[in-house]
């Protein structure tokens, strides 16, 4: 087998999921989005993990490991998912804007510490 | 047969993805997760990575999508097509990726266009658990010690009390 194969079809779903991860809006097709970007790495070290067969079986541990981390990596996100709704009642992506950079408010008890320092 | 094997796997993985990420129903895009995943253990077990497939199909389909759906019902997902689940970026975010495919595929091309793969069985749950508890094991352990932190923070989050207003 070409080793080229694997890796494109890697390629095609890394860019699948920076695709699902630009476009889409619910907070939980995002998560969805990154596991499949996960995936894509997952066959890029189980690729070449039987191109370089190293006797270590390095690829195969570390795709495990994605895998847990992967896991792990879901079980918070989703957490955090389940917290906006509660908070806002929605999980649209582009409408949580709590931690956006205000525009500063330039009040005189400011001006006059910035003055201070 | 084994290229054969991982191509149409492969192929599968592909429609599955594009599928995830454009489908207006949210509840179907879940669940082509779940072709999508198990199409991907299918190349894992071509490239003669049987335990990483078993655990890919156990830990993904298995908990991962089940945890989703669960997520899914919780903020009531609608299961009516939704005209806006895609922003209205979604040109300029095809054409990111797009871009980024050319590069990373011709970048792949370039360095290993010639190369050959020759999968021999090296993949059996004795192999890689020999090799996680031989050589490994302190990234096993290591690994251990975040799932732990995960779990601590997961609990913490979802425990957490409502602020209060300001």
């Amino acid at each position: 087998m070409p080793l080229i194969l694997p890796l494109l079809l890697a390629v095609v779903l890394f860019c699948i999921g920076v695709y699902g991860v630009l476009a889409r809006r619910n907070a939980i097709t995002l998560l969805m989005s990154f596991e499949l970007m996960l995936n894509a790495v997952n066959l890029n070290l189980i690729a070449f993990d039987a191109w370089r067969v190293d006797g270590l079986a390095t690829g195969q541990t570390l795709a495990v490991f994605v895998i847990t981390l992967a896991a792990a990596e879901i079980g918070l996100g989703l957490a955090i998912v389940l917290l906006l709704f509660r908070g806002h009642g929605h999980v649209d992506a582009d409408a949580a804007r709590d931690l956006a950079e205000q525009e500063r408010q330039e009040t005189p008890e400011l001006q006059e510490k910035g003055a201070a320092t | 047969m084994t290229t054969a094997l991982f191509a149409v796997a492969g192929a599968v993985a592909v429609v599955a993805a594009v599928l995830v990420v454009t489908s207006r129903r949210i509840v179907h895009a879940a669940l082509w997760l779940v072709v999508a995943l198990g199409a991907v253990a299918g190349c894992f077990g071509a490239l003669h990575a049987e335990f990483v497939a078993l655990v890919q199909i156990l830990v993904y389909v298995g908990a991962i999508v089940v945890l989703v759906l669960f997520a899914l019902m919780l903020t009531r997902a609608p299961t009516n097509p939704l005209p806006n689940l895609t922003t209205g970026r979604s040109p300029f975010a095809a054409v990111v990726a797009g871009v980024l495919a050319v590069l990373l595929g011709t970048g792949v091309v370039i360095a290993f266009g010639n190369e050959k793969v020759d999968p021999v069985p090296a993949g059996s749950a004795t192999d890689v658990g020999t090799a996680i508890f031989k050589t490994w094991v302190l990234p096993f352990e290591v690994l251990s010690v975040l799932l732990l932190a995960a779990l601590i923070g997961a609990i913490a989050l979802s425990q957490r009390k409502k602020a209060k207003e300001d």
